[in-house]
């Protein structure tokens, strides 16, 4: 036989081999329960979904971990759509989402299409994919960024490199164009590139184009240029400008960027009509004074009205470790608005979704750079379908899904809740929020609001403390203190009368007491 | 065995009635900080040249003064004082407050020696001690006070609050002029000059402490290069 020898002569290899088979497998044993924390930290938890790292800050600026507000329920690409088998297209390097009612509806900007998803109720179809429309002489679009679809499903499309946008019926027939404005305000020299649109009820168009500084670019629904809004302030540093005006020769100056507004990021309209706009040019030592405003919500004139009633401004990340890999303050590059008013934004830097309430308080952050489910590579826009989150992501050409949790849902619901009036019912869901995470402000505020009403004081008291509520804590206390003082009115009075007694009294004896003495004093001389 | 325990008794009559005069000394200077802070020309002339303050009481002064910064954090209400409590350090918070204190007392006695300053290191202590009364009295106070006020009464607060800083100021000044007999332009410029003499201090004392840790971390440095040659 062959193999004898062969086994004889490896015997010693064989031994070797079990003993580090032995040895492997003890390592194995000794790293199992790190391998089972790692991986219910970081992909499945054990309902199957993907955890995603929720968190939020405390008053301090703390981050405090808190229960999964959304997780993924469904990743969209090009292979759950079946584009391949379609024409072999792949989506490639989509920058634009849009959903109206239950379809979804995504700029496919590498390969000069529109896709449109439905969804209804379980899954995401494949509908159509739009590259080309009837009735105008340029029919195709060129690197179309970004798709509005109106309330009739007339289609709006950002045809950047035709310098256009168009808008066609949802059978897709031409029914108007917007181009460059003919204005003296708008530089002739430059092309128009729509990137971005939003369109009102009344069927104006807003674009931010690349290149205008001015604000965004706004269209009366006869495609009439009407002007400019909601430019960006000039920010000018005292000290930069005396330095450049005069200390800097002609040439340094000219070489030297102007002072210029910056260009925003991405715009949303709310019900409301309000725009909400994003902005990724700033200083990052200009977050926390709120002189950056990275997410502004405009009104008809173009004027910031976000209400930021939270101690830090809707920021993104407060702070960031230094030498991190992503490093550097968030930047929002989309945002959406849901229908309670709550906003949620997109940010490239660390792929994170931060959302706040109509109060400019943060609810929950989370998201993170990578390739699992729930992660991001260069996510570019966001859209809302009902309470669900989807965020395009430009590099990995797919459209992450996120559903609200349990826990999530029931911030909502108290929201909603509260802002239908309903304190007392409101106050109960936050209980149950605040059973699931004792380290939320805003749960610990809605209860002590509630007890306010109910005119218990003194409780209410301790949670607005706990969710450092200064101007509810003085409604609070101020009645709280007015009940004591009317509760003890008569020991205060008794105290401060035997405050102000006691001396007089003390006095008074002592005088007596020297009167006496002097009386005997003077008594005893004349005896003397 | 009787002269004995006489002469034990009579060492006890006299250690009480030392500890009586000490004590009654030391009540007295603790009252007499009433005068200083309300009559602060004379009060401090006083407490330099008549001897009417005590080492004793200016110690209280200024453990009260740490005392009441720390109380301060803890226990005013969070309308108006938010301290992290979870990343406060107390000694950090007492020896940011104390050593300045120190180092600037020793500036001043360092520089007004130089320029016939009337004031001995002690006088200066002292006085500074003494000028420390007001905050501790308005500050004191004003914890209590701010636990039965709402944030919107809160303009009254921070008056008393900027009021005894002030006047702890003022106070600061005249016991300064007081002590070492200068004008008031004199102590005025004096001021000035303690200040650039704490910064020298606190350099030369960093300078100390940073050629220190060079020189540990070369003889550490050289028995761990030994060790490891070694073996």
């Amino acid at each position: 036989m062959n193999g004898t020898p062969i086994f004889e002569h490896r015997g010693e290899t064989c031994v070797k081999v079990v003993k580090r088979v032995l040895a492997a497998l003890c390592v194995f044993a000794m790293l199992l329960p790190m391998a089972a924390i790692a991986d219910d930290s970081f992909s499945m938890a054990h309902d199957g979904f993907s955890t995603s790292y929720t968190y939020n800050y405390d008053y301090w600026g703390d981050v405090q971990m808190s229960p999964d507000a959304y997780r993924v329920s469904a990743v969209i690409d090009s292979t759950t759509l079946g584009l391949e088998n379609l024409d072999g297209k792949r989506l490639m390097k989509p920058q634009g989402l849009f959903v109206r009612d239950q379809d979804l509806y995504i700029a496919d900007t590498g390969n000069n299409r529109i896709v449109q998803v439905h969804f209804d109720g379980r899954d995401f179809a494949f509908v159509r994919a739009i590259s080309e429309i009837s009735g105008c002489e340029n029919n195709t679009f060129n690197s179309p960024y970004d798709v509005f679809v109106d309330q009739e499903y007339n289609i709006y499309v950002a045809d950047y490199g035709n310098f256009r946008v168009v808008m066609f019926d949802k059978d897709l027939n031409w029914l108007k164009e917007f181009v460059k404005p003919e204005d003296a305000t708008f530089d002739q020299n430059l092309d128009f590139l729509p990137k971005k649109i939003t369109v009102d009820v009344a069927g104006r168009l807003y674009v931010l184009a690349n290149n205008v500084n001015k604000g965004f670019v706004k269209y009366e629904s006869d495609t009439v240029f009407t002007g400019f809004i909601g430019a960006n302030k000039v920010s000018v540093n005292m000290g930069a400008y005396i330095w450049k005006r005069y200390f800097q020769t002609k040439e340094q100056r000219a070489a030297s960027e102007s002072f210029v507004p910056t260009e925003y990021e991405n715009l949303y309209m709310d019900k409301d009509g309000f725009i909400y706009a994003t902005n990724t040019v700033f200083s990052e030592y200009d977050l926390k004074s709120d002189a950056a405003k990275p997410i502004r919500c405009l009104n008809g004139i173009g004027n910031d009205i976000l209400v930021k009633n939270d101690r830090y401004p809707p920021i993104g990340d407060l702070w960031w470790i230094s030498e991190s890999v992503p490093y550097g303050p968030s930047k929002m590059t989309d945002i959406t608005v849901l229908d309670n008013e709550i906003y949620v934004t997109v940010d490239r830097t660390r792929g994170r979704l931060f959302g706040y309430d109509s109060q400019g308080i943060m609810l929950w952050a989370f998201g993170t750079k990578g390739n699992v489910d729930g992660a991001f590579t260069s996510p570019i826009g966001i859209e809302h379908m009902g309470y669900d989150l989807l965020v395009l992501d430009q590099l990995e050409n797919s459209v992450t899904v996120f559903s609200p949790t349990e826990y999530g849902m029931m911030i909502y619901n108290a929201i909603e809740t509260y802002l239908r009036g309903e304190y007392d019912a409101s106050a109960e869901l936050w209980q149950d929020v605040m059973r699931l995470n004792a380290n939320y402000p805003l749960a610990f505020r809605g209860i002590g609001r509630a007890l306010l009403r109910q005119d218990k004081y003194k409780e209410a008291m301790d949670y607005f403390e706990k969710a450092h509520d200064r101007q509810n804590y003085g409604r609070a206390f101020k009645l709280y203190r007015k009940e004591w003082v009317e509760a003890n009115i008569w020991w205060i009075v008794i105290v401060l009368a035997v405050l102000l007694a006691v001396p007089l009294t003390l006095k008074r004896i002592k005088r007596t007491k020297w009167e006496v003495m002097m009386y005997e004093n003077s008594t005893v001389h004349k005896a003397g | 065995m009787r002269t004995a325990q006489f002469t034990k008794q009579a060492e006890t009559n006299v250690k009480a009635e030392k500890r009586k005069a000490w004590w009654s000394r030391y009540k007295s200077t603790l009252r007499y900080a009433l005068h200083v802070i309300t009559h602060p020309f004379d009060g401090f002339w006083d407490l330099a040249h008549e001897n009417k303050g005590s080492l004793a009481a200016a110690n209280t002064f200024l453990f009260l003064f740490l005392l009441t910064r720390v109380l301060k954090l803890m226990c005013t209400s969070f309308q108006f004082i938010s301290a992290p409590v979870q990343h406060i350090n107390l000694f950090e918070e007492t020896f940011s407050l104390l050593i300045p204190f120190l180092v600037l007392c020793l500036a001043n006695w360092a520089m007004t020696t130089l320029f016939d300053g009337k004031g001995r290191f002690k006088d200066i202590y002292i006085a500074m001690c003494y000028a420390l009364v007001p905050y501790v009295m308005i500050q004191l106070l004003m914890i209590v006070v701010s636990n039965m006020i709402t944030f919107e009464e809160g303009s009254f607060y921070n008056v008393m609050l900027g009021f005894s800083v002030v006047w702890c100021v003022f106070l600061a000044f005249v016991g300064l002029m007081q002590v070492h007999d200068y004008s008031p332009l004199k102590t005025a410029i004096f001021l000035i000059v303690t200040v650039v003499g704490a910064c020298v201090i606190l350099f030369l004392v960093l300078v100390f402490f940073s050629l220190l840790s060079d020189a540990a971390g070369y003889f550490i440095s050289m028995y761990r290069e030994i060790v490891y040659r070694l073996y």
